[in-house]
């Protein structure tokens, strides 16, 4: 059974829709992409999941029903949502974030996952006392992710980890993402305008178009398929 | 806010019966409560001339209690220095005190909201210890006690009923002038202020023009109302004017309604006749605590109770079941009845 | 010169009781975007429960202290949880209003339950004056400073070394990011109401002995307080500190210098909070907000 389903959601901002009934499942232990153009609604389906958006539909999560818990309460089942814009505590320091992304953890930070985080970013002990707002958009993102690792979730929903960066360093961040998945059994589900990138590190992806899966399957398929290819991925 | 666009016959009765209970009032009533509705005047007065400041162009006051301490010290003093006739104080005092309005609302234009709310708060509360310190001009602690206030020769009143009328008379003509403005292009620019500024000043409305005039608009009438006050009492003293009075004067423009014509009405029958009842309401105890003459408490509720559950205040309630009584005659003419609209 | 040096030091001291309540104003602020105009009369109202504790229960005055805090941060959270968390999302005004119903009621009720008359309050420190070089220094001037400076170290360490402490900056700054990690946002404003209660609570049983007990003994207390938060920079706890000292000490050469100075205290505190927010309306550490029309 998939770790992550969604069955039929629908969500709208005041009034205007954006999920016309979207059903997807994340396997355990995968990393899952989710593409689509600007506004099909792939930002709304990762709020829909950590219940930041007014939604209908059944979600379900390791079984249970999360579709009407509030944030807080989806967050403490281990799933760590990145969100757009990577939700940096800008006016904290790097080590205040990473104390924060441990929050829901009985006493706080602890030093072993403080430690495992840095074995993937070798650069946060040096810089640990630095504030958040200061650091570039590359490592922002990097904290952004090191911050939810510090919860030890299941789940890490991402909402667009190479937005505005460069390639090199879009590069380093889905290799990270790739061993987070392998060494620590992390379940990811990662937005991504940037397909190619994605469907390298993905074993499966949906395409979302105007708020609804266009089509589905595995990363080769979907980067095999001359339509699909074409029409969606836009190369 | 929608106009109720066609003159309705309802509208016109209303009027009628409301021209007769004010006219009539003090010749069914006893010199107490006729004195008491003269009050009710004052602060409709007062209340009118802040709700034009918070209700229509949005900027809050704690101070106005402050402008009514103006009007009233202008009327004591010229009354008491040059012994002119009191009536002709009432415009001197408005004007006075919208001078100092005016001369408030420039600074008062940089600041929104919250710092605008502490620095009328910080006036409301400095104006008693000021008129104490002044003692010359204001006789301190004292106050000034000014010769009652006759009615003209000739009209067969008693001083309550001629305060009375005098009052109400005020009172309805700056309503009218009021409903007017509100009306008018000034009255839309104040609400496109209140709605967004930065919309209005896209749209060419001059912020700095329109805020220092709701100002000086609202402490003029603030200033009508303390000159009246005056008059009414004739005494003041610093602690007629304290920060109760401009908070008085909150309670009753938003549990009257704010940005409603009426919500004015209405907001002073409850600023003068809380603290009357609650004076009654001694009974009301709870072991060896009496609330009698504690309207504090009943005020502080009230705000929040009619914010949660009525944030138009009662003005507001009193137009819901007006259109629900029009939507209902309109139903009953027509087969299909017209789509609600809402605001 | 040597009155000078002592004025300063009582207006340092009394500085200290502004910048307290300051620093409840300032709480509040922080996680919500409006002042509580009720902050001053809550602190009345505690004080008079500890006064209530000492004469009553004969309790001993720091005990009642230590009983006054708790109970003012129960009264706190209560507060936010019952009549200020209905209005999430209320616009500015409609909150402000709120906390003004807020100020009438709490006068309102403690004028209900011990009176207007009013009472002479014994506070933790002996009324009586050392002598320090040439200088009288006053040991209840001296015990105030003390017990502010301790507060704020208090404080200090809460917010930096605590996980709730931590996490209540995080929901005030960054309310939707925090619920994403697991922050329950409402409960942390809840929390900063009654660390705010608990605070304003010290100020008024610091400042209880130094004047009356009486229902309206803080109004003018927080007329200062907003003098201070407002000329340190509303957001700023460090603006709130600085400032409550500079506007006691402003206020303590206002009331000696100046003929009839006490009745013209209060309008100081107007003319200060006019021109800073004119001439420089973040205030001294505040940080300049964009914010053209």
């Amino acid at each position: 059974m998939a770790l992550l389903e969604l069955s039929d959601v629908h969500a709208r901002y005041g009034p205007i829709s954006a999920l016309h009934g979207v059903s997807l499942g994340v396997d355990e232990g995968a990393i899952v992409a989710l593409l689509g153009a600007n506004g099909a609604g792939k930002t709304t389906t990762l709020r829909a999941i950590s219940s930041t958006v007014r939604k209908t539909g059944e979600i379900t999560f390791d079984g249970h029903d999360i579709s009407r818990r509030a944030p807080e309460d989806v967050a403490r089942l281990g799933i760590a949502h990145v969100p757009e814009g990577r939700g940096t505590l800008g006016q904290l320091t790097v080590w205040e974030n990473l104390r924060m992304g441990a929050y829901v953890r009985r006493g706080g930070a602890s030093k072993v996952d403080y430690d495992r985080v840095c074995g993937y970013f070798s650069w946060i002990p040096a810089r640990r006392n630095q504030v958040a707002a200061t650091l570039s958009g590359g490592e922002q993102q990097m904290l952004a992710i090191a911050r939810a690792l510090m919860m030890r979730p299941r789940l890490l929903l991402l909402d667009e980890p190479s937005l505005g960066l460069a390639p090199i360093v879009v590069q380093e961040i889905f290799k990270i993402i790739r061993a987070v998945n392998e060494q620590d059994k992390v379940t990811v589900l990662v937005v991504e305008q940037n397909a190619s990138i994605a469907l390298q590190a993905a074993a499966h992806a949906y395409v979302l178009e105007v708020g609804k899966v266009a089509v589905s399957g595995t990363s080769a398929e979907l980067q095999k398929d001359e339509a699909v290819r074409r029409s969606y991925l836009g190369y | 806010m929608r106009r109720l666009s066609r003159t309705r016959p309802e509208l016109i009765g209303l009027a009628v019966v409301a021209a007769v209970v004010l006219i009539g009032l003090p010749t069914v009533t006893n010199q107490f409560f006729t004195f008491e509705f003269a009050k009710v005047a004052i602060f409709v007065t007062a209340l009118i001339g802040l709700n034009l400041l918070t209700g229509y162009s949005g900027q809050i006051s704690l101070g106005n209690g402050a402008f009514m301490a103006v009007g009233g010290y202008t009327t004591a003093i010229l009354v008491q220095r040059t012994g002119i006739p009191y009536w002709t104080t009432i415009p001197v005092a408005g004007i006075l005190a919208g001078v100092v309005g005016f001369l408030i609302g420039i600074p008062a234009l940089r600041l929104t909201g919250v710092y605008l709310a502490l620095a009328t708060f910080a006036l409301a509360l400095s104006i008693p210890p000021v008129l104490n310190h002044f003692d010359t001009f204001t006789g301190g602690h004292g106050g000034i006690v000014m010769a009652p206030a006759m009615p003209p020769l000739g009209l067969d009143l008693s001083q309550e009923q001629w305060l009375y009328y005098l009052c109400s008379g005020i009172a309805l003509v700056l309503f009218l002038f009021a409903w007017g403005i509100v009306r008018s292009r000034t009255g839309r620019a104040f609400m496109a202020i209140r709605d967004s500024e930065t919309a209005a000043v896209a749209s060419g409305i001059s912020l700095a023009y329109y805020k220092t005039l709701a100002f000086g608009l609202s402490a003029a009438y603030a200033g009508v109302a303390g000159s009246l006050l005056a008059i009414a009492t004739s005494y003041v003293n610093p602690d007629t004017f304290g920060l109760s009075l401009s908070l008085a004067l909150l309670v009753g423009v938003v549990i009257g309604g704010l940005g409603l014509d009426f919500g004015a009405v209405l907001g002073s029958l409850l600023v003068v006749w809380l603290p009357y009842y609650a004076e009654k309401a001694s009974g009301l105890q709870i072991g060896s605590l009496s609330f009698g003459g504690k309207p504090d408490i009943f005020y502080g509720a009230l705000l929040i109770l009619i914010l949660f559950f009525a944030p138009h205040g009662a003005a507001g309630l009193v137009q819901r079941g007006w259109r629900w009584y029009l939507l209902r005659r309109t139903a009953a003419r027509s087969p299909l009845p017209e789509p609600v609209v809402e605001r | 010169m040597l009155s000078l040096i002592q004025q300063v030091i009582s207006g340092i001291a009394t500085g200290g009781i502004y910048a307290s309540l300051a620093l409840a104003l300032v709480l509040v602020y922080r996680a919500m975007d409006v002042a509580n105009f009720a902050q001053g009369e809550m602190a009345t109202f505690s004080t008079f429960i500890s006064y209530s504790l000492i004469e009553y229960a004969h309790i001993d005055f720091w005990l009642a202290f230590v009983i006054t805090i708790l109970i003012s941060f129960g009264l706190g959270v209560v507060i936010e949880r019952a009549l200020i968390r209905p209005f999430e999302g209320a616009p500015v005004l409609t909150l402000l209003i709120v906390t003004l119903g807020l100020f009438t009621a709490f006068n309102g009720v403690t004028g209900l339950i011990w009176g207007y008359v009013f009472k002479s309050y014994r506070g933790g420190f002996p009324d009586q004056p050392i002598q320090f070089g040439g200088l009288y220094l006053n040991t209840q001037d001296l015990g105030v400073l003390g017990v502010v400076l301790v507060m704020l170290l208090l404080l200090y360490l809460f917010f930096t070394r605590t996980k709730a402490g931590l996490a209540m900056r995080a929901a005030s700054l960054y309310p939707d990011s925090s619920r994403l990690l697991g922050v329950r946002v409402g409960w942390m404003l809840a929390l900063g109401w009654g660390l705010a209660s608990a605070v304003g609570a010290v100020s008024g049983m610091l400042v209880a002995p130094i004047i009356f007990l009486d229902p309206n003994m803080m109004q003018a207390i927080l007329l200062f307080a907003f003098t201070a938060a407002v000329l340190g920079g509303i957001e700023s706890v460090l603006g709130a500190v600085v400032g409550g000292v500079a506007v006691g000490i402003l206020m303590a050469l206002v009331g000696t210098y100046i003929p009839g100075g006490q009745d013209l205290r209060l309008a100081f505190g107007l003319i200060v909070i006019v021109v800073v927010l004119l001439v420089r309306p973040a205030g001294l550490f505040g940080r300049a907000t964009v914010k053209r029309v």
